[in-house]
């Protein structure tokens, strides 16, 4: 019983595919999130929350932009729900994230596509794509290097910046209050760039500038996000079908 | 060292609500499919979600629209907007716009 000779993708792209190749092709990546790690760690460490809580949302929630906005909502006295609800409409883009990775990891069991997706970021999720270019398959123990590396030097960032922040009296002298809206004008701008329709991305971003900045003084900033989301993707949808 | 209750609660909150989305389609989406129109609404909620909140920090103050003449976070944004688009580095637009505003406030 001899079976026709076939390259078996594994066994190919074995030296790829380990947790050590993950770790190194997370190294590029490393640098940004320790900038912006170390700001939301002075910046949640100016707005109040002890070291232990700083530990625990890097833990838990592990979100850059994420975590900015929770402190911003904690110091400025919003509500539980509200801070939660805001969350939840900014974390909401992981649906697509982990949407366009599915195909990648349909080998897996779902609790193990439960482990690879509980640490995906924005920039975890750009290297990743770029892997799946090269084959039909993403290995899971590459992702976890990936994944966990990135993990742990955002929680390191968090906590150094949380220490270093004790010392800096004002953060806005140093610029780091606009660490969090660069990131933000850099997501954005990568994003519209890594999608070729930028005709109808500006659009969306537009409408949605313009609803944000009229329903927050109309109403609450995280009214706002809610609501500039909601009508502008719908716009977006319906002016992508019409044409 | 300690974790507030009320803290506790937001925090697990956010990451139970962060933690849904990003395991969900990963978990379902080989046996459920969403349909074309919702994948198509999706595919614009990060790009509305981001400017909603670039537009909120330049030009809101306290909840209200800011000074266009003392608004030096607006006039930093130019700097990151334009090394963005150039490199296409998130670092470097971070960077770019920090130094951009340290600039500016020491100037003004």
């Amino acid at each position: 019983m001899q079976k026709p000779v076939q390259p078996e993708p594994h066994a190919v792209q074995h030296k790829d595919d380990s947790f050590l190749q993950g770790v190194k092709d997370c190294l590029p990546t490393l640098l940004g999130y320790l900038s912006i790690g170390f700001a939301a760690g002075v910046v949640e460490k100016t707005a109040g929350l002890s070291i232990a809580e700083i530990i625990l949302i890097s833990t838990l929630l592990y979100a850059g932009s994420a975590q900015f906005i929770a402190a911003g909502m904690i110091a400025a006295g919003n509500a539980g729900a509200g801070i939660i609800l805001t969350i939840l409409l900014v974390n909401l883009r992981h649906l697509l994230l982990s949407a366009a990775l599915s195909p990648f990891f349909r080998h897996l069991s779902p609790l193990k596509n439960m482990l690879v997706g509980a640490l995906l970021t924005d920039e975890t999720f750009g290297v990743a794509i770029q892997q799946s270019a090269k084959r039909q398959a993403i290995d899971e123990k590459w992702m976890h290097g990936l994944n966990v590396t990135a993990y742990l030097n955002w929680i390191l960032a968090n906590i150094a910046g949380a220490y270093l922040g004790q010392w800096i009296a004002s953060p806005e002298a140093l610029g780091l209050d606009f660490a969090l809206p660069a990131m933000f004008i850099g997501l954005l701008v990568l994003t519209i760039a890594s999608r070729s329709k930028y005709k109808l991305d500006i659009i969306v971003a537009l409408i949605a500038a313009l609803v944000a900045v009229g329903a927050s003084m109309l109403w609450s900033a995280s009214i706002g996000v809610i609501l500039a989301t909601i009508i502008a993707s719908t716009l977006g949808m319906v002016i992508e079908k019409w044409k | 060292m300690e974790v507030r209750p009320d803290i506790f609660f937001i925090i697990l909150g956010a990451a139970l609500v962060t933690f849904i989305p990003r395991v969900l389609p990963l978990m379902l989406l080989s046996r459920i499919s969403i349909p074309e129109w919702g994948m198509r609404w999706l595919s614009h909620v990060p790009i509305a979600v981001m400017a909603a909140l670039v537009a909120q920090e330049l030009l809101l103050e306290d909840g209200r629209f800011a000074r266009l003449t003392t608004n030096v976070e607006l006039i930093a944004a130019l700097p990151a907007f334009w090394v963005a688009v150039k490199t296409r580095s998130l670092l470097g637009t971070v960077l770019a716009g920090m130094a951009a505003l340290l600039l500016l406030r020491l100037i003004f």
